[in-house]
């Protein structure tokens, strides 16, 4: 069996075996297999409503699962014992609603966790803080409040807040979702660099053109169920599953 | 155009009162009688360094009371929102206790079950002035209120600073104090502000427990004076004007902070 100690770079960085949850009565995932390579890119397209929030939630931990198991590199993420801080830094997760800290700068927003969580020096992570958000090219936007920033900015900002913390794998869910049209592209730009350098990405994403250009595999998830996976051009060209064949026909 | 309304609203209430003075103090002349020592404005005059020194003693009460019920206000609403249950419940029985019990039964509560002195391990007694306990009395409904306030301000967080905050790997605690506090003083400042100007106005019912506060000066005074029936208006009409010179710039100054707050978020 993998665990934390004997997992090596080439064994699954995330794996997921027969995860279930259950809120109440309501089972929102029903037994969910799925495995990330280092480096890979993976998408997770499906209706609303099927639980890929859920499901990418209960990979750092957020949402606990009711039953089976999430790995991250080895590490049981449910287990009680598990040291959160050690799989928080491993996983960093981008939301929908960018959810910034509204009372500090954008700098701030970005040097905080390192600073105050993993006690770095502060110099050293204002300059990472720093390139980050040149990187995701919000240069001269240091010292400006999330408030003062449009959607699409504000989300860039959240993703280097997020690798500021140097994590193996990232997570990002709907990020594009809540941003008006002109500024989507510039996240996608963001995100698609950072998997052009290697990162491991699991995305849940309604853009199809980008999770086709993007990604190593998809996913299809349909009422708490990977209905089907495979290379996007698979997917996206032969379905086989009706409801993948169902889903495709409305959005693209 | 609001603005011009606005300033006119604001500066109508003290004219008015203003107005009342000086009407009052027409009426207490023409009251005066040949025969009489000294006016009944001419008394309050006399009296006005002693009613003062009185409302110092409001001062100060409403000062410390506030301190007090901020301190242990904000202790009890974190322990309202703890996780955990034995901490959470007293907590929230302690505030729902002071919020819905009248003040004037606290008052007497604490007047009449605190010990007037308390002797230390050591022999040393040390007696407790009764502004003291009056000042607690004031303080217990105050802190309940500040309790809730603190309750709602984090209730009031959207839930996603919270997970964000998780994600990046920030425990309970540095959540509370870096990320949801910082947030809610914003939102605690108008009415902390509105319970502070609602404690100095209900300080006065010391006077009943015979605290040497602003109340119950003007009335000894007037009885020293003689206790003649003109004295009523202009002592008391003085009384509710130095209060009021008090409070109401602090309650124009909390609408202000409020419409901003409201406007900036
Ligand atoms: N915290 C929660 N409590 C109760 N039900 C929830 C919670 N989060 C999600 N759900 C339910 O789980 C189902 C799947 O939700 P979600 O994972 O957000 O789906 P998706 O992201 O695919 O739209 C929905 O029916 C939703 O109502
Ligand atoms: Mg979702």
């Amino acid at each position: 069996m993998i665990t934390a100690d004997n997992w090596t770079p080439d064994q699954p960085i995330v794996a997921l075996h027969d995860v279930h949850k259950s809120f109440g009565e309501n089972e929102v995932l029903k037994g969910i297999d799925l495995e990330v390579m280092k480096g890979e890119v993976i998408c997770i397209i499906g209706p609303s409503g099927s639980g890929k929030s859920t499901l990418i939630r209960t990979i750092n931990g957020l949402t606990p699962v009711t039953r089976g198991s999430v790995k991250v590199e080895g590490q049981e993420v449910h287990d009680p014992d598990l040291d959160k801080l050690a799989l928080r830094r491993k996983v960093g997760i981008v939301f929908q609603q960018y959810n910034l800290f509204p009372h500090k700068t954008v700098l701030q927003n970005v040097m905080m966790a390192p600073v105050l969580v993993l006690r770095e020096n502060k110099d050293e992570v204002r300059e990472r803080a720093r390139s980050l958000l040149a990187k995701v090219q919000l240069n001269g936007k240091e010292e400006a409040y999330p408030a003062e920033l449009s959607g699409g900015q504000q989300q860039r900002v959240a993703i280097a807040r997020s690798l500021c913390m140097r994590p193996d794998v990232m997570l990002f869910d709907e990020v594009t979702a809540a941003l008006d049209p002109e500024t989507v592209k510039e996240v996608l730009v963001a995100i698609k660099q950072l998997a052009g350098e290697g990162m491991t990405c699991v995305l849940v994403t309604h853009e199809m053109g980008f999770a086709r250009e993007i990604s190593d595999r998809v996913y299809f998830t349909d009422a708490g169920r990977i209905v089907e996976s495979g290379p996007p051009a698979q997917i996206f060209e032969t379905p086989k599953d009706p409801r993948t064949q169902e889903f495709l026909s409305k959005v693209l | 155009m609001t603005d011009f309304t606005l300033n006119r609203l604001t500066w109508r209430a003290p004219l008015l009162t203003a107005a009342i003075c000086v009407a009052s103090t027409v009426a207490a002349l023409a009251q005066q009688t040949t025969e009489d020592p000294v006016s009944a404005l001419g008394t309050l005059v006399i009296w006005i360094p002693f009613i003062l020194k009185g409302f110092w003693l409001n001062f100060v009460m409403s000062v410390l009371a506030m301190a007090f019920a901020t301190v242990t206000g904000v202790l009890l609403g974190f322990m309202q929102i703890s996780p955990n249950a034995v901490i959470r419940m007293p907590a929230k029985l302690v505030t729902h206790l002071f919020r819905n019990s009248p003040w004037l039964v606290i008052l007497f509560a604490i007047m009449f079950l605190v010990p007037f002195q308390i002797t230390l391990p050591g022999g040393d007694k040390i007696l407790i002035p009764d502004w003291v306990k009056a000042t607690v009395g004031f303080a217990l409904p105050v802190m309940a209120n500040i309790s809730e306030i603190l309750r709602g301000a984090v209730m009031s967080i959207p839930s996603g600073q919270w997970e964000s905050a998780e994600s990046l790997a920030f425990s309970r605690r540095q959540t509370l104090i870096y990320i949801i506090l910082p947030q809610c003083v914003r939102r605690m400042i108008p009415p902390w502000m509105n319970w502070y100007a609602l404690l100095t106005l209900m300080t006065p019912m010391a006077a009943i427990l015979g605290v040497n506060e602003a109340l119950g000066n003007t009335q000894a005074a007037m009885e020293a004076a003689g206790a003649r029936p003109e004295f009523l208006i202009p002592f008391y009409l003085f009384l509710m004007t130095l209060f009021f010179i008090f409070i109401y710039p602090l309650s124009i100054y909390t609408r202000r902070l409020e419409r901003r707050f409201a406007a900036g978020s």
